[in-house]
């Protein structure tokens, strides 16, 4: 079976001056299936979560050396346009940062900045955006209220339609429910759930049990390497490098 | 399945432009818009602008430098630098440019308010660091606030009105003296003093004082024997950028001192300080007068920028410290 | 050495005396300026110029005066202290050696006297460039010295946004500018703001600058060459000469009222920073 593959990674290594945070990682990520970066902290699996929509550049003193493909097309180059890959790539923070304005201009910041103006089409992006992540039957009716008022798990869900707005094929998570109630999580994996039937989705977390819930693929990061990276239920099952089964097994991280 | 490097032959094709290969969001077209002027982005532009904004300041003090200096430093020549300082005698109709009264007018007047002022303005800091319940605390600055709002003019129409008879009728002479200069003056510092102790107090690490207390001295030993000495720094910052405000305060001085050029012998002694001189001068003056009143301005631009200096440098270093 | 509780008692009550002597400092000023100025302060008094160099009439074009030159400052220090507070918030690199004496300079020029901007302004905008004693020299004059204020505030309020605004807005694909205006300055607007309000309240007692590039003349200022008397020169000359002492306690205390206003509209500003989290 042709697997289709939506990113490559070739040899990415990440400096933050002198300090090497990342060892040429080399990785696939499939079209369409959950991808979950796991490791100890400050393995590295956040740091490389940002080479793939070039986010690490926001930080002072960081060297990118090696490649990363989307689609087959280099995205370190001269002449790459950072906004459209991040408008194509999108990606979904730790904490639940909503803009200071209502919910409707939250998620329609994305269009807005990429041109739209029409009302009408805005209306229907947003609304669109917010069914999609599972936040329209709760807040359909005050689109025009603050957006900071919604609890913790529905800013979650913001954050996301906010994402969905822009259209990306991409969207990339870091530890996305470590700030969120069991509730909100539960609900948060049942989305990602049903995203990843139309978007490629790769997610960094610090909880093996949710890994474990809901990818399809692992990578597990070590000091600044990836170790093993597999089938979920494979590299949990029958992991092949002491390494990685250490840190399953719970003996340290 | 395996990690496999393949030789795919990737690294070998020709860079080609994220855009160009997607289709493009939205179906909107954003090449024309990226770059508005020739070879630079909307990003671009903006950022020069704003960093030639940022650039005024550096403009501003050179430009401000250059004039000051150029008007006064000729003159300063001319007299001779140990006449303009030192020589007693001023009197522009006979061409004698001699500061020294005034520039011990300054001084007179600046230290008498120091004298006064720093002793009430730390204390008030530490009442409102340390003693006051937050609410009186809040409220106290609050009104400080207000009195740093009040404009100079208004200080020193004050203190004609109420600060100089008062003097007269209590301790003789004509009222307008150094002691009028320094009761306003050191009004008009407190809000400095007040604050920048304030905030030196403020900062200092709670486990200091709990670490004392816990060892069982009072809330005054603790003040007194530990937050103070290690507020220390902020504080004296705090008493040279009240000196500076003082040497450099004008219209209410020139209200209440008598503007006499004699050296004070008293502190009922009227007096003109170097600032008073410029203003109440420079309304009428041509020549070589003006030019000796900018020459007094190039001394309080040194002192007052030397000071300044001083302190923010300083500051920069102890702010380093203060993070670790 | 012991510490004495009555020792103690003592001390605490020297520190609440202190602090109401401050207060003491402030209620008489106020108090006595408004009780012997008030009366003078009609509607007349507000809409009536200056007649008989002040000894009747009222000081309407001192007023008109102040509003004028405080506009003409404003006008030329937000803008360019915002964007300069950007450029150095956003822009700047972390150890840039620009802005280090961008900021050196600021702090520098916010501790020089009133008086030496009062000589600048007349050496360079009345003299050099010609523009005379009027609005213009002292608006670019007032504009200079109230700009580092400005820009600081504006920093800080800068400063307080939250990262995550920035880090959200660019992975949604932004570019900095669109970052910057859409998500860093509308939470910064109330720092900001009042940053401006506590520079009117300098602007409207600023003395010695202004009688050195505005000049001095009573009439009523129609175009940005005509000059100025503002109502703190006014109080100046009024008290100085012994015009009308009347005349100087009213001015005086419009002044003050004034300044109260200003001081409470910041406050609230600032209460309006907290409103808006």
């Amino acid at each position: 079976m042709e697997r289709k593959i939506k990113i490559k990674s070739r040899d990415v290594s990440v400096f933050y001056k002198d300090f090497k945070a990342l060892h040429e990682i080399n990785i696939n990520i499939e079209v369409n299936k959950v991808t979950a970066l796991i490791g100890p902290s400050g393995c590295g699996k956040s740091t490389f979560l940002r080479t793939l929509n070039r986010l690490n550049e926001l930080i002072e003193d960081t060297t990118t050396q090696g490649q990363v493909y989307i689609d087959e097309h280099p995205i370190y180059n001269k002449d790459t346009d950072v906004v459209a890959l991040r408008q194509r790539v999108g990606m979904v923070f730790q904490k639940p940062s909503v803009f200071p304005m209502s919910i409707y201009e939250n998620v329609a910041y994305g269009p807005r900045i990429h041109g739209i103006k029409n009302r009408e089409q805005l209306d229907e992006i947003v609304e669109n955006s917010l069914k999609a992540a599972n936040l329209w039957a709760e807040v359909g009716n005050r689109l025009n209220s603050p957006a900071a008022r919604l609890s913790g798990g529905q800013q979650q869900r913001l954050v996301i339609a906010r994402v969905l707005a822009v259209e990306p094929q991409v969207i990339l998570m870091d530890e996305p429910a470590s700030a969120l109630d069991p509730i909100s999580t539960a609900r948060l994996e049942e989305l990602i759930g049903e995203l990843k039937k139309d978007y490629t989705i790769v997610i960094v977390t610090h909880n093996m049990q949710q890994a474990a819930r809901i990818s399809d693929y692992t990578g597990f990061f070590l000091n600044g390497e990836l170790v093993e990276f597999s089938i979920t239920d494979e590299i949990f099952v029958n992991p092949r490098d002491k390494r990685t089964e250490d840190y399953i097994t719970g003996r340290f991280g | 399945m395996e990690q496999q490097k393949e030789d795919d032959g990737y690294m070998n094709k020709k860079a080609e432009s994220i855009t160009r290969m997607i289709d493009i969001p939205y179906g909107l077209d954003h090449s024309k818009k990226r770059y508005p002027v020739r070879g630079f982005t909307r990003d671009k532009l903006v950022e020069m602008i704003l960093m030639l904004s940022a650039a005024i300041f550096i403009l501003a003090i050179i430009v401000i430098s250059i004039f000051i200096f150029a008007r006064g430093v000729p003159l300063i020549y001319k007299v001779g630098i140990s006449d303009f300082l030192l020589a007693t005698e001023w009197n522009p109709t006979k061409g004698m440019f001699g500061i020294a009264t005034m520039f011990v007018g300054t001084l007179a007047v600046t230290m008498v308010s120091l004298l006064w002022a720093v002793p009430l303005g730390v204390a008030t800091a530490i009442f409102m660091a340390e003693l006051a319940p937050a609410k009186i605390g809040r409220l106290l600055g609050r009104l400080v606030e207000l009195l740093a709002g009040i404009p100079s003019v208004v200080y020193g129409f004050f203190g004609l009105i109420v600060i100089v008879p008062f003097i007269r009728e209590n301790l003789g002479g004509s009222g307008l003296s150094v002691m009028a200069g320094a009761v306003i003056l050191g009004i008009m510092i407190l809000p400095t003093i007040i604050n920048i102790s304030r905030d030196a107090i403020v900062a200092v690490p709670l486990e200091y004082k709990e670490g004392s207390l816990a060892l069982g001295a009072t809330h005054y030993q603790s003040i007194a024997r530990v937050i103070l000495p290690a507020a220390r720094s902020g504080i004296i910052t705090a008493v040279i950028l009240g000196m500076g405000r003082a040497i450099g305060e004008t219209m209410a001085v020139v209200m209440v001192t008598g503007n006499s050029t004699i050296i004070p012998n008293s502190i009922i002694s009227p007096v003109r300080t170097m600032t008073s001189n410029i203003v109440l001068e420079m309304g009428y003056a041509s020549g070589d007068h003006q030019s000796a009143l900018f020459a007094t301005g190039v001394v309080l631009f040194i002192f007052t920028v030397i000071l300044n200096l001083i302190v923010n440098l300083s500051l920069k270093a102890g702010k380093n410290y203060a993070s670790n | 050495m012991r510490a004495t509780k009555n020792g103690d008692k003592i001390l605490t009550g020297l520190f609440w005396l202190m602090a109401l002597v401050i207060v003491g400092i402030l209620f008489s000023i106020i108090t006595y300026i408004a009780v012997r100025g008030l009366p003078g302060i009609s509607l007349d008094f507000i809409m009536q110029p200056p007649s008989r160099a002040g000894k009747e009439g009222g000081i309407s074009t001192t007023i008109v005066s102040t509003l004028y030159l405080t506009a003409v400052a404003l006008l030329l220090a937000v803008p360019l202290g915002v964007a300069a507070a950007v450029y150095l918030e956003e822009y700047s690199k972390a150890n840039s050696k620009f802005a280090w004496v961008v900021n050196l300079t600021a702090e520098t020029l916010s501790g020089v006297p009133s008086i030496i901007f009062g000589l600048f302004g007349f050496v360079f905008f009345v003299i050099f460039l010609g523009l005379g004693w009027s609005i213009i020299s002292g608006g670019l004059t007032l504009a200079i010295m109230i700009l580092p204020t400005i820009t600081r505030t504006a920093q800080e309020a800068i400063l307080s946004v939250p990262r995550e605004y920035r880090e959200n807005s660019l992975a949604l694909g932004a570019s900095k500018w669109q970052t910057v205006y859409r998500v860093v300055i509308p939470p910064a607007l109330p720092g900001i703001v009042t940053g401006i309000i506590l520079s009117i309240g300098r602007a409207i007692g600023e003395t010695a600058a202004i009688i050195l590039t505005a000049g001095s003349s009573l009439n009523m200022p129609l175009s940005l060459s005509d000059p100025a008397r503002t109502m703190s020169v006014h109080l100046y000359i009024l008290a100085m000469e012994g015009i009308s002492m009347e005349r100087a306690f009213a001015t005086a205390c419009l002044i003050i009222i004034l300044i109260i206003i200003i001081n409470y509209l910041a406050t609230l500003s600032l209460k309006g920073l907290a409103a808006t989290k």
